[in-house]
């Protein structure tokens, strides 16, 4: 049975990790940048619902909705003010370096307005535990909103590239800028879009996360937005399935090797398999093998 | 001699070493002229750290150009192998002059080795996933010290990842690296004046370096890796190259950090993550690629927290400042165009200094 609940515990944080690895997979697909702030925009959505609920008492579904508006936001301003001036610059490190800066303001901004201390978070998911096997399983209601959430967004957001123009757009410019922007795709409000959508992700996953996880620093977000990047690279980054199916992979592997190694070693596996994946296999499972030309 | 001819070079060289050492001259003057406090003076020894990690991040990602994130890992290998070594052999060598320059030289091996074994597979990425793997290291290095047990006795080595009993020792045995308590009682063999000589050692290795064959062809690689290829440079090898010296000096830089301290303990502040993000504001703001800038970036960044006490609180918030706005100065092509079009003349003096350097 406790093979069977560590697997349970596994994919929802699997789910939580897949959640943010597609905002990441979307984001390098399209503006081909690794967008290191990302998991610190989970942190300041954990933060905005923590201040709406145990602050200002606002119910649980407007704390959320806020703290997606919040992050949506957030990341399109990021994405304005930091990124964009740097599209084009002659080194691709520059932006790297400049994605640094931002992850490391919002988390030293989030330091001096919140302190270091620990922060509990309480769960906004109110849906009760679902007891199994009489009592002997019991997956509590976080876990089902988890992995249920996961599912529905890489749905309705494989049926959003799929069906919409701008979805349509979004996989032209990620395909090819120039062709996209002669074809009359404005190629900087749809990277902007693309930014809108991964943070608003992010701010679920954060959400999702905390209520799991119940502590809120400042740091909260930087170790599962790594790891997400490791799901998303697993799967192929780019690729909306292989994001899932890595964040899977990594929450299960992550859960067994706490469970069955080392509680120590537990990121130390994770990332040891990233080097793994990269040296064997740099596009992923579900990535496509892209030519490099002169 | 061949220096003769890069007159402009040498002359740029030992502008750079002259500075240390008029640093070390002035510090120097200032400690026997009791013009100095207790905290300053504590700084020392940090700050030469810090300075020779500066310059041998620059190393890879400026000379290189690729970017590593996982530097605070290879000092932590530097480190921790090196006060390891001065703690089991405390009483079999007794100079303490020899047993630092014996650790020393352990220290930087070790830590070139794990670059040299970390570049094989992370040299063939780039960019993006470059960085992030070497960040992987880093933390995979910082987890398994932390979990490390190691203990010496009439038997040998033991090893162990549990805990002290794990090891099995004999009741004689000394325990070395006791887990996420780190080593104790490294004896304290690091000064400022050994500090500026590894400072000098590290900037005559890395100068030499880049103004060798061997650097022009690092260099080469850095700007276009295929056209580099094409004219017969080995790739690989170059890049193994920079990237294990670079490790091995972050190993010095460990070295020199080990033996300030007494207690010795892998924490994500002093080897983790923010660790190589700090190295590498100061590269930033010295200049990618700039020797002499990210020196002085080092020590104006250390030291003006501390100058200017209320800063200590915003000092993070004005690193991620720094970080963001020297990027967009330096790197957006509108910055650029704009910089060119109200100060050519400027530019091109600037350009001439960062060809120099």
């Amino acid at each position: 049975m406790s093979f069977l609940s560590y697997l349970i515990s596994g994919i929802s944080l699997g789910s939580v990790y897949a959640i943010i690895a597609l905002g990441y997979t979307m984001v390098y697909g399209i503006a081909k940048m690794l967008n290191f702030a990302h998991g610190d925009v989970i942190m300041v959505g954990g933060f905005v619902t923590f201040t709406c609920v145990s602050g200002m008492g606002l119910p649980p579904v407007v704390a959320v909705l806020l703290a997606v508006i919040v992050c949506t936001a957030l990341g399109m301003v990021i994405e304005g003010v930091a990124y964009r001036p740097l599209r084009n610059a002659a080194s691709p490190l520059a932006v790297l370096i400049t994605a640094i800066g931002v992850s490391y303001l919002l988390q030293n901004l989030a330091l001096l307005i919140y302190g270091a201390n620990t922060k509990s978070f309480t769960s906004v998911i109110k849906v009760p535990a679902l007891k199994l096997a009489g009592g002997a399983l019991v997956i509590t209601g976080e876990t089902l909103v988890t992995i249920c959430s996961g599912i529905l967004i890489m749905i309705c957001l494989t049926l959003f590239i799929k069906k919409t123009k701008t979805g349509q757009a979004m996989l032209a410019v990620s395909e090819d800028k120039g062709a996209a922007q002669l074809m009359g795709i404005n190629v900087n409000r749809t990277i902007s879009i693309t930014f809108a959508i991964g943070s608003a992700l992010a701010a679920i996953a954060g959400v999702l996360l905390c209520s799991a996880y119940p502590s809120l620093t400042p740091y909260t977000g930087a170790m599962p937005g790594i790891k997400a990047f490791v799901a998303a690279v697993f799967g192929g980054i780019g690729s909306i399935p292989g994001a899932f199916i890595g964040g899977i992979f990594l929450g299960i592997l992550e859960i067994f090797g706490k469970a069955y190694i080392s509680s120590q070693m537990a990121d130390a596996i994770v990332f040891a398999v990233l080097i793994v994946v990269l040296v064997v296999k740099p596009t992923g499972i579900l990535g496509k093998n892209i030519q490099e030309k002169v | 001699m061949e220096k003769k001819k890069m007159s402009k070079t040498t002359r740029s060289n030992l502008i750079t070493y002259g500075l240390v050492i008029a640093c070390y001259l002035i510090v120097q003057g200032m400690i026997a002229g009791d013009m100095m406090s207790n905290l300053m003076q504590g700084l020392l020894v940090p700050l030469c750290v810090y300075v020779i990690l500066a310059v041998s991040l620059n190393l890879t990602v400026g000379i290189l150009g690729e970017l590593s994130l996982g530097h605070a890992g290879f000092m932590c290998v530097g480190a921790f192998t090196s006060a390891a070594f001065s703690k089991a052999t405390m009483e079999s060598i007794e100079s303490a002059g020899l047993r630092f320059f014996l650790a020393l030289l352990i220290g930087a091996v070790c830590a070139g080795i794990f670059g040299f074994l970390i570049g094989i597979p992370v040299l063939r990425l780039k960019g993006d996933y470059l960085a992030i793997v070497t960040l992987a290291f880093g933390e995979i290095i910082k987890n398994i010290v932390n979990v490390l047990y190691v203990g010496v006795d009439s038997n040998g080595i033991h090893f162990s990842t549990k805990d002290m009993m794990a090891l099995g020792m004999e009741p004689g045995g000394k325990v070395i690296i006791s887990g996420a308590m780190g080593i104790t009682g490294t004896p304290k063999a690091s000064t400022f004046t050994i500090g500026i000589i590894l400072i000098l050692v590290t900037l005559f290795i890395v100068l030499n370096l880049v103004h060798s064959r061997d650097g022009r062809a690092i260099m080469a690689i850095r700007d276009n890796r295929i056209a580099a290829e094409s004219i017969g440079i080995n790739v690989t090898k170059y890049k193994l190259k920079a990237f294990a010296i670079s490790a091995g000096l972050a190993g010095v830089a460990g070295v020199l950090y080990a033996h300030n301290l007494s207690t010795l303990t892998a924490l994500p502040k002093n080897f983790g993550y923010n660790m190589s993000i700090m190295i590498l504001v100061f590269v930033v703001l010295g200049g990618i690629g700039n020797i002499r800038g990210s020196m002085i970036a080092a020590v104006v960044l250390t030291l003006l927290p501390e100058l200017l006490r209320g800063l200590n609180d915003y000092r993070m918030l004005l690193y991620a400042i720094v970080l963001i706005v020297m990027m967009l100065l330096n790197w957006s092509p509108k910055a650029i165009e704009l910089r060119e079009r109200y100060s050519l003349k400027r530019i091109f003096g600037r350009g001439k200094k960062e060809k120099e350097a």
